[in-house]
């Protein structure tokens, strides 16, 4: 990837968001897509994020205690290293990574092909703006539901850690609850749905370019495909050390 | 009426169409016709404005395509019909959601509304009862005509016809060519048709634009086809050895 081509399509990509936050022709359209999309991030996700979160959780807090093993550092203190990893880190960025590959390579893929069989010049020639049926809702979708995965993937994580942890005997109940409680700062929460929604917009604003403007057959989809989630990925790797730079 | 005004286009450096000047009218079934790669596609490309002319201008009545901002241009279009090559029937949506979509879009009917539209277009191209179907589950003549439908749902004033019977068999191909030149009659409007057919052009062709290797080679009407002398054009018509022996023997003029 030159510098050059980098640069060109950032512009486009920037000229591209003018045409997409326009007025709806019609607002039950959008409204009818915008549901079938929050349905499909929303509800479509919440068993990877469950699964993912669980394994995070108990992940954390087995290995914290083996680094922490023998030092003067009570055993509630893992409680407190999870609840704050899982919030201000690991959910919001570990989701959205894995929603990078599930969501937006599939948003990617699903615009690039009706960009192939010409339904969108189909639509525009009826007269649609295409850039926002096809991305608005789906953006807006994604902005409203990934905050709210990466909420459930927090409290799924803080309780993965607890199966790992209590059950097998590492410490008691008693201790984990502690942790749980010390040092609550409402800031991360903050953080963490500022994270969650910036990444929401990266994720399919860059899946959705990738998609509305690829060329030739299925190689270039299918390479498009993976554009979308290589990219997303490290734009919100970046995001994220910029937001932590901001915010904490 | 649609006006093309010195049209040129380049890709790289192949000129594709190198200054095309020619006037589309309204109420009758304009065709452009000419061989594989003689820039047809590329033409009604630019017309639609799915492609920018590299030169020239494209007027619709007294409208300036190119300089219609992107809002004028969409509403432009909600005046423009256009049945696609490969169709571009949407595949995950029923025949009834395809033909339904621009009115779903663009109007505040009703739904009872809507649907008795659908069945009146799909009378219309005489598909009726396969509402509920999906247009991977009908045949490709069964598509074109759905395609039809869709595009004239709103009531166009522009409509656009790319290659509308290739692929078809010559009775299929005559019966969509009939429906079209049909509602163009009957709705007064500007219709534009790709083809390379034969048979279109001696049935259809009210105003014919030939395009050879870029240019402008002949125009006129199938009452004229015959009685030309255009070189291109004979070329182009009598291309099968079949015709071309009939023409030697008795003449072109004489058929
Ligand atoms: N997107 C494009 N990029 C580059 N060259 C193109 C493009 N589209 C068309 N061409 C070139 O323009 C020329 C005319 O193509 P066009 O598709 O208009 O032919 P056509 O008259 O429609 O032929 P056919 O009857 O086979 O459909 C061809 O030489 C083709 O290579
Ligand atoms: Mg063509």
């Amino acid at each position: 990837m030159n510098p050059l081509s980098l640069l060109f399509h950032f512009g486009k990509f920037v000229d591209w968001q003018r045409q997409i936050y326009r007025r709806p022709e019609n607002i039950r359209m959008y409204y009818k897509e915008l549901v079938r999309q929050m349905y499909d991030i929303g509800l479509g996700s919440l068993p990877i994020i469950f699964l993912i979160s669980i394994f995070l959780g108990a992940v954390t807090v087995t290995q914290f205690y083996y680094q922490m093993d023998g030092q003067f550092i009570p055993n509630s203190f893992i409680g407190y290293i999870v609840r704050d990893m899982m919030i201000i880190e690991l959910s919001p960025t570990f989701s959205c990574i894995i929603l990078a590959g599930k969501v937006g390579s599939n948003m990617a893929a699903e615009i690039g092909g009706m960009r192939q069989k010409e339904h969108i010049d189909a639509m525009d020639i009826m007269g649609v703006n295409t850039s926002a049926y096809l991305v608005m809702p789906k953006v807006l979708a994604a902005f409203m539901m990934i905050p709210l995965l990466v909420t459930v993937s927090a409290f799924i994580g803080i309780a993965g850690g607890y199966l790992a942890s209590v059950p097998v005997g590492l410490f008691t109940h008693n201790d984990y609850v502690t942790g749980l409680r010390l040092f609550f700062e409402p800031h991360n929460i903050f953080i963490m749905f500022v994270k969650a929604a910036t990444f929401a917009i990266i994720l399919t604003s860059v899946s959705c370019y990738q998609g509305y403007f690829v060329k030739g057959g299925s190689i270039e989809l299918g390479e498009a495909s993976t554009r979308a989630v290589v990219y997303s990925i490290i734009l919100i790797l970046v995001a994220d050390y910029i937001i932590a730079l901001i915010l904490t | 009426m649609i006006r093309a005004e010195n049209i040129r286009k380049s890709f790289g450096d192949q000129e594709v169409l190198k200054g095309i000047s020619f006037t589309f009218e309204a109420g009758k079934t304009n065709l452009i016709i000419g061989r594989s790669g003689a820039g047809k596609t590329v033409l009604l490309k630019i017309l639609v404005g799915l492609f920018a002319p590299s030169s020239g201008r494209v007027w619709y009545d007294d409208r300036d395509f190119s300089s219609l901002s992107k809002q004028q241009v969409r509403e432009l279009r909600m005046e423009v019909g256009m049945l696609f090559q490969g169709n571009a029937l949407f595949d995950s949506m029923t025949i009834e959601e395809n033909i339904r979509f621009p009115m779903d879009m663009f109007t505040k009917m009703s739904f009872l509304e809507k649907q008795s539209r659908v069945n009146e277009v799909l009378e219309r191209v005489s598909m009726e009862g396969i509402n509920k179907k999906f247009p991977s589950e009908i045949s490709g003549g069964m598509q074109k005509r759905v395609g039809i439908a869709r595009s004239i749902v709103l009531n166009p004033k522009y409509l656009f016809c790319d290659e509308p019977n290739s692929g078809l068999d010559p009775k299929t191909s005559i019966t969509i060519d009939e429906l079209i030149s049909n509602i163009t009659d009957d709705n007064n409007i500007t219709t534009i048709i790709n083809t390379h057919d034969m048979n279109s052009v001696m049935e259809i062709g009210e105003n014919i634009c030939l395009l050879h290797e870029g240019k402008l080679a002949w125009q006129g009407n199938k009452d004229q086809v015959l009685q030309s002398d255009n070189e291109e054009l004979h070329n182009f018509i009598f291309a099968s050895p079949f015709l071309q022996k009939l023409v030697d023997r008795v003449g072109a003029k004489n058929i």
